[in-house]
């Protein structure tokens, strides 16, 4: 059945991603490629794997974004902008349009915890869904023949054969930054929405209407280069040397 | 958007047979004339060639009957069971026409109608997709629409010369139609060219706040399904050259075609077939490339990630 569900869900499960934690390290994409390429559906192929022309299906995907402040400092070709990593995997919209668009059921959004999935064995691999995420947030699997996208690792989350450390999507396990965070938004006193609202998580292309679950925390302020510098000692002055440096100025000026 | 060939071929095609269908469901061909009966088979042929090609890019095309399930919420759903559906009268009528050589006011109507219908669903898949803003307008229904009658209105005065049918109803009808199609794909690409993108890489990563946003490195260094289906880009000198020529062959040279006609005094006979059929290749040609733009113009909202 592809109308969203017509009450808000039961709970709001998702992702906070931190991009001021964020150090772009892939482990995330590696390990959610890895969990689920054995887990729910088909496995997730890939074509020409050991070729110069590589490419496959991946659920989770990191890119990286070079943000010049607004009157920034421009030295050689960076100055003061700065580097964002930037993890992406689909954001289980409230008002998914993909879910919508499927002609033939497949994708669906559970009514009791709002997680956005793809029947496999009723997708016809139109490739509409895809189209209608503004995200970016779906793959097709050549191979299969059939959508993949994120299921919030629905064969871990909740999976009571794990411990209960390891009930948590692959994504968030492996962090080793801790810049993910899995919990229900419906809940105004979990985590996660007590990180959103104070560090004040953000929505992706609010204007596309999709209202997503899944939110960012905005990287925090960062001095300006100008201030920066003005706190590094310059090498070239030795004027306020003390103690072993004062006494090896010293020496080094004599010889 | 990626110019898929099956999907191009398929809304030409299709597009083409809808609007002859549609036109042969008003009566106006003589169904006792053999053109007629050809026509209403072409008809067929030109629908199922088009469904049959918009099949191929399925991963999976054995489960197919499954995307007429979901009418409610999806286009795809919608414009797979109206093309069933709109095969009911169409195939009364092109009986009642080849073996009785008659024609039927109930099926012929009901077969306009729900072509239309069909043609209609098609083109709201598209322009339903907030994500792809190109398409996202009232307008692109209008021009699928328009196209498809202009389409039909060129094959019927074909069919009218080859055999003395009408010239003057169907040569009006096929002016009036093209020039109607062309002034709203105009409108259309006015109206993509003047648009302010919606989303932009600053709403897309949120980092507007911090300042301008620029990738830096992309997820991958090969392409992948993404890239591959919507980061299509076309080089605007050859957009602007496409666009002229697709005008130019599509609309201007049918039309002055079929307007020439019955000025020159043609009642049908060899050299106006000859004439028509040049019209509706061309026409078709147009169309080739109306539909090739219509998806490589495209921006997709997703390439905000990929710096395209
Ligand atoms: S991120 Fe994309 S795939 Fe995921 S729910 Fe939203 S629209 Fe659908
Ligand atoms: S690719 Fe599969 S899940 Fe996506 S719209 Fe088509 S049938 Fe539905
Ligand atoms: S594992 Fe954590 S730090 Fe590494 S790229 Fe993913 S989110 Fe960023």
């Amino acid at each position: 059945m592809t109308s969203l569900p017509t009450q808000p869900t039961a709970k709001k499960l998702g992702l906070v991603i931190d991009l001021d934690v964020c150090v772009g390290c892939h482990a995330c994409v590696v390990n959610c490629k890895e969990w689920n390429t054995g887990g729910y559906g088909s496995a997730l192929s890939d074509q020409d794997p050991y070729g110069a022309d590589v490419s496959g299906a991946w659920l989770n995907r990191v890119h990286t974004f070079e943000v010049m402040p607004q009157g920034g400092e421009i030295v050689g070709e960076a100055g003061e902008a700065r580097i964002v990593h930037f993890p992406k995997s689909c954001l289980h919209c409230e008002d998914a349009p993909c879910v919508t668009v499927c002609p033939t059921g497949a994708s669906y959004k559970r009514a009791e915890d709002g997680i956005v999935l793809v029947d496999e064995d009723k997708c016809i691999g139109c490739g509409l869904c895809a189209w209608a995420c503004p995200y970016g947030a779906r793959e097709m699997d050549l191979a299969a023949g059939v959508m993949k996208k994120c299921t919030l690792c629905i064969d871990r989350i909740y999976n009571e054969t794990m411990e209960e450390v390891d009930r948590q999507p692959a994504c968030v396990r492996t962090c080793p930054a801790n810049a993910r965070h899995f919990g229900d938004f419906s809940d105004p006193q979990s985590a996660v929405s007590i990180m959103v609202m104070e560090r004040g998580g953000m929505d992706l292309m609010p204007e596309q209407g999709t209202r997503p679950v899944n939110k960012y925390l905005p990287p925090r302020p960062r001095k300006s280069l100008a201030a920066s510098a003005a706190a590094s000692p310059l090498a070239e002055d030795t004027e306020g040397a003390k103690g072993f440096f004062a006494w090896l100025d010293g020496v080094l000026d004599r010889i | 958007m990626h110019p898929a060939p099956s999907i191009i071929v398929f809304t030409t095609l299709s597009g083409l047979g809808y609007g002859l269908a549609a036109l042969l469901g008003l009566g106006v061909l003589d169904p006792s004339l053999v053109a007629t009966k050809i026509a209403h088979v072409l008809a067929l042929l030109l629908i199922a060639a088009g469904l049959a090609s918009s099949t191929l890019h399925l991963g999976n095309p054995q489960r197919a009957w499954r995307a007429l399930s979901q009418w409610r919420s999806s286009w795809l759903s919608r414009e797979g069971v109206m093309a069933i559906l709109t095969f009911v009268p169409l195939l009364w009528s092109a009986w009642a026409a080849v073996i009785e050589s008659r024609y039927l006011m109930l099926p012929g109507l009901l077969g306009t109608l729900f072509a239309g219908i069909t043609v209609y669903c098609t083109a709201m898949i598209y322009a339903s997709l907030k994500s792809v803003q190109a398409w996202h307008t009232p307008l692109t229904p209008l021009c699928y629409l328009l196209f498809a009658a202009s389409g039909g209105a060129l094959l019927g005065l074909f069919f009218a010369a080859s055999s003395g049918g009408p010239l003057l109803l169907l040569s009006v009808m096929a002016v009036v139609f093209t020039a109607a199609a062309w002034t709203a794909k105009l409108a259309w690409r006015r109206n993509m060219d003047a648009m302010a993108p919606l989303s932009t890489p600053e709403s897309a990563t949120g980092l507007g706040d911090i300042g301008k946003v620029r990738l830096f490195e992309r997820p991958h260094m090969t392409e992948n399904y993404l890239t591959r289906e919507m980061g299509f880009r076309i080089a605007r000198k050859h957009a602007g050259k496409l666009r002229q020529l697709s005008l130019l062959s599509g609309g201007v040279v049918p039309a002055v075609i079929a307007l020439v006609l019955p000025i020159a005094g043609s009642d049908g006979g060899l050299i106006a077939a000859l004439a028509m059929a040049l019209a509706v290749a061309a026409h078709v040609l147009g169309m080739l490339a109306e539909r090739w733009l219509f998806f490589a113009e495209a921006r997709h909202a997703v390439m905000n990630y990929y710096g395209g």
